[in-house]
């Protein structure tokens, strides 16, 4: 049963609690990239994807499988999986302690489930996508593979190598997002390594673009819906999703400088006050 | 002595493996002909992936194709297999834990005249430290085919090294394990270690050994990761000094692996003959195994010198 926009807008804002809460829990972490995915993961591990959260099976076979490219945004993945029944929300008051199976960035290492591969190097994770959907064509499974990458992680050469394959072999079942927030660590993507639009880039690969906002999520269930309906015509999908690093909480928000460090207990009061709790801390 | 070359035993063992098994999948980052993937390319045309010169991606795909069941065999040069793609099965593979088979040929000095770009002389160190990965380096085309067929039913992933000249064969077809020693001859006065082509130059340096009464036992260590300890401790209990070899820098191959294996249990003389801290060359392959100081010259001077420091 899918849920209403005002039920999703209810798991933003506990993913957003989820978020700062965690970071804050151990002082370190991501929550900038991590907060301008609410939407996008809210919508597609409550709505969008077909798969079976309390029987976790690391093949996937006739499910929808989703790849983190981008593994510092482990927060929200992490709140994600647990709101969706892969574990128990309590688990994640463990991020990023020793012991834990919510490790800095995701890992298949200790078992965590609904981890397939673990991320945090970057680059790699369209090709680990491209190779699932090439599984998924070879057993004739025609469920869906997602990924998400990060607009900087585009800088990784390997990227393209990914891009390239997934065109010239028509991994029709594969459907890449790309967190365009416009930020990295050392600054504005643009003025880091700008690469002017990236429309014309994939286009010119041969992938079918669209594109949404990512913090509006009508927007986001549409263009998901509408990635699926694109599926299987001969091309891999791209989603060019724009998103607000820090989106929803307001000191964190039009600047790089929260990618990766965390609130103090004076922010982390200010940025619950802005999320009301709504679903239940864990 | 019937020769051919050990990458030869990797493309008919893969051809075989996968006649039998539907999960086995191979890929590419084109260098079919030089990896001998045709004949299972021809045979399974949709489980071959052709990647194009993208090794970072074939890797990370292999992790992919793991993930959803599939036993995945990456084909390309060893230098390509391993320092080029460090990073991506560091992650993607030995990390997360997938049962990737990462197939490297033209590996070591034996390359030959393409120089010393392509001779990679430090995969094995490269491989072996990283947790959970099996490494194996065999000698000739039949052990090659073996282990081809025999790492698709280990869980797991596992690097294979293997070499692009023709090479005498001389194990026999059943006699590989991963993980257990091959004796290959019996003697009392050294027992040398030796994997992949330099098991036949041991085999050799032992028989000339034994004109002038030294009696040279000679251990095929194909399997460098995990170590046969049992078998390398039983063997120099009784010979007491031992000596190792080959195609590799001696940084971080299989002479340093049982030197850490005897300090820790037995420590006893040992002569390590393998590349000392340098790149390789043009030329062609037995030229540049005797002027690295991999030739049977070589074995011979190093089991006198280790049977000297009893």
């Amino acid at each position: 049963m899918p849920k209403s926009i005002t039920e999703l807008e209810n798991h933003v804002a506990q993913t957003r609690r989820d978020i700062v809460r965690m970071v804050h829990g151990v002082q370190s972490g991501h929550p900038g990239g991590s907060l301008g995915c609410a939407e996008f993961f809210t919508v597609l591990y409550q709505n969008v994807l077909r798969h079976n959260p309390t029987d976790f099976q690391m093949d996937g076979k006739d499910e929808d499988i989703f790849i983190l490219s981008n593994g510092h945004i482990s927060p929200v993945y992490y709140s994600a999986l647990a709101h969706s029944g892969y574990f128990p929300v309590s688990e994640l008051g463990s991020f990023r302690k020793l012991d834990t199976r919510l490790q800095g960035h995701p890992t298949t290492h200790e078992g965590l489930p609904g981890v397939r591969v673990a991320s945090g190097s970057l680059g790699q994770g369209l090709s680990v996508a491209a190779g699932v959907a090439q599984a998924k064509k070879l057993d004739k499974d025609n469920k869906l593979v997602y990924v998400l990458m990060g607009d900087g992680e585009l800088q990784e050469g390997q990227i393209w190598e990914a891009i390239m394959y997934a065109a010239h072999k028509k991994v029709d079942n594969l459907i890449a997002t790309v967190d365009v927030n416009g930020r990295q660590i050392d600054g504005d993507t643009k003025d880091i390594m700008g690469f002017v639009e990236l429309r014309s880039k994939f286009e010119a690969f041969g992938w079918n673009v669209i594109s949404m906002n990512g913090n509006d999520l009508n927007d986001v269930e549409e263009t998901l819906s509408k990635a699926g309906v694109l599926s299987g015509n001969g091309k891999p999908i791209c989603i060019l999703m724009e998103t607000e690093m820090g989106n929803g909480i307001d000191f964190m928000m039009g600047s790089h400088k929260w990618h990766g460090i965390a609130p103090n207990d004076e922010q982390l009061e200010s940025a619950l006050a802005q999320n009301p709790s709504t679903i239940g801390d864990y | 002595m019937e020769k051919k070359d050990t990458r030869s035993g990797f493309g008919d063992g893969l051809y075989e493996v996968a006649q039998k098994n539907n999960n086995v999948v191979g890929l590419c980052a084109d260098l079919t002909g030089s990896l001998k993937m045709n004949k299972f390319q021809d045979a399974h045309p949709e489980r071959f992936f052709q990647v194009g010169i993208a090794e970072a991606n074939m890797i990370s795909m292999a992790a992919g194709l793991a993930t959803a069941g599939k036993i995945p065999y990456t084909g390309t040069f060893a230098n390509f297999s391993t320092g080029r793609v460090y990073d991506q099965i560091r992650q993607s593979v030995a990390y997360s834990d997938k049962n990737v088979k990462i197939c490297a040929s033209h590996a070591g000095l034996t390359l030959g005249e393409d120089g010393a770009t392509h001779q990679i002389l430090e995969d094995i160190g490269l491989m072996k430290m990283l947790p959970g990965m099996t490494v194996i380096n065999p000698c000739d085309y039949n052990q090659t085919k073996e282990a081809t067929i025999k790492i698709a039913d280990h869980q797991g992933p596992v690097y294979l090294r293997f070499g692009r000249p023709k090479w005498p064969i001389f194990t026999e077809t059943g006699s590989f394990e991963i993980g257990k020693a091959l004796h290959m001859r019996p003697g009392t006065d050294v027992t040398i270690f030796a994997t992949g082509h330099l098991v036949w130059n041991s085999l050799e340096a032992a028989k000339a050994l034994a004109e002038e009464g030294i009696s040279a036992e000679v251990i095929n260590i194909h399997t460098i990761k995990p170590l046969d300890n049992k078998a390398i401790l039983d063997a120099v209990a009784n010979t007491k000094c031992a000596v190792t070899a080959e195609e590799h820098q001696m940084n971080g191959g299989l002479g340093d692996s049982i030197c850490q294996l005897l300090a820790r249990h037995t420590p006893l003389p040992v002569e390590m003959v393998a590349v000392n801290d340098s790149f390789g060359e043009s030329g062609k392959p037995e030229e540049l195994l005797e002027k690295y100081g991999l030739g049977v010259k070589d074995v011979i001077v190093a089991a006198k010198h280790a049977i000297a420091r009893k």
